[in-house]
């Protein structure tokens, strides 16, 4: 059913562009990894906190403040960069297992920082118990790395 | 024995063989290597900016440094194991990349960065730990950091792009020379 919707993100312009070039996909690829990493520090100082290791000796919701622009930025441009990147090959993408589960826990990761992680970081310590934010710490760590796990796979199919 | 050759004994033994023909072992030991880049280059760009007084601007820079520590060691151990399975599984192709060759001069330049941050930076910590604004010398450090880790990022993956194999040619004498090919004379 999607299909033809994914044969017609094949005919665009920005699509065409990047297989038109030699250089283009790698260093926009290059720019997702870079952002990838500064997810990753940005997102985990705050789940690490969560469950109790790392920044230990401060407060989540601190933290969380002081990391979150990072972590917008780095969503954005990981977007940003990403819809090029699948411009370039969408039917192939629509094939690919890994797309799909990339793009079933990218929404549930986004929703999930946005919604129950961010009101348990700013919350007050009284109303939140060590095990809730243990929870919620290794559940935005397990999706994030089943995201990024998943986009590289993509590449292997 | 030249490195060479050394690393065409490694592509013949059974084990690179059968990394490198793997179903699912290589890109496993793929994605890990990318998980493990998102916590190790994560953290140690955290440190970096804390350095250039971008994030973190009330904690401490040592009790940043201290705590993410073990943590950023423990992923660059992962980082490094499943770097050297990588280069294990494709030996002679690697070795003749010209950008595996400016990654590990990129990463040299990272280890003499840290070190130097810790012989040198990171003894005097005490005289401005609190400091949002950091000397100058832990700046420069951070933002090197940052730049040598982003260039190392860059480098390792433009490994998967045989633009400048050893096999395709010909190639600017700049490159065969930089990427140790055996190139044949040219016949006449």
């Amino acid at each position: 059913m999607l299909l033809p919707f994914f044969e017609w993100c094949e005919t665009l312009w920005l699509g065409q562009f990047v297989v038109g070039s030699l250089w283009i996909f790698p260093v926009i690829e290059s720019v997702h990894l870079l952002a990838l990493a500064l997810l990753g520090g940005a997102v985990f100082i705050v789940d690490f906190r969560l469950m109790g290791l790392g920044l230990k000796g401060r407060p989540v919701a601190e933290l969380a403040r002081d990391a979150r622009p990072w972590m917008i930025w780095a969503v954005v441009v990981l977007i940003l960069t990403g819809i090029p990147l699948f411009l370039s090959e969408p039917v192939k993408c629509y094939y690919s297992t890994a797309f799909w589960i990339k793009m079933t826990t990218l929404p549930i990761a986004l929703i999930f920082a946005f919604t129950v992680r961010s009101r348990v970081t700013m919350a007050d310590a009284v109303r939140n118990t060590a095990r809730r934010q243990q929870l919620v710490g290794a559940l935005s760590m397990a999706l994030w790395f089943t995201v990024a796990a998943a986009g590289r796979w993509i590449g292997f199919s | 024995m030249s490195l060479l050759a050394y690393c065409e004994w490694l592509a013949a033994t059974e084990g690179s063989i059968a990394l490198h023909e793997s179903m699912f072992m290589y890109p496993i030991v793929e994605s890990t290597h990318v998980l493990a880049l998102m916590l190790f280059v994560g953290f140690a760009t955290v440190l970096d900016l804390r350095l250039l007084g971008l994030i973190l601007r009330r904690v401490p820079v040592s009790q940043v440094a201290e705590r993410l520590l073990p943590w950023t060691i423990g992923g660059f151990i992962v980082m490094f194991i499943t770097g050297v399975l990588l280069f294990y599984a494709i030996p002679v192709r690697t070795y003749q990349s010209i950008f595996f060759r400016a990654k590990v001069i990129f990463l040299v330049l990272a280890a003499v960065n840290v070190w130097l941050f810790h012989t040198r930076i990171f003894t005097r910590i005490a005289e401005w730990d609190h400091e949002v604004l950091t000397p100058r010398a832990a700046r420069r450090a951070g933002l090197a950091s940052l730049i040598l880790w982003g260039a190392i990022i860059v480098t390792g993956r433009m490994i998967a792009y045989n633009w400048f194999d050893c096999d395709i040619q010909p190639q600017p004498d700049f490159v065969n020379w930089a990427a140790g090919c055996v190139v044949p004379p040219p016949t006449p």
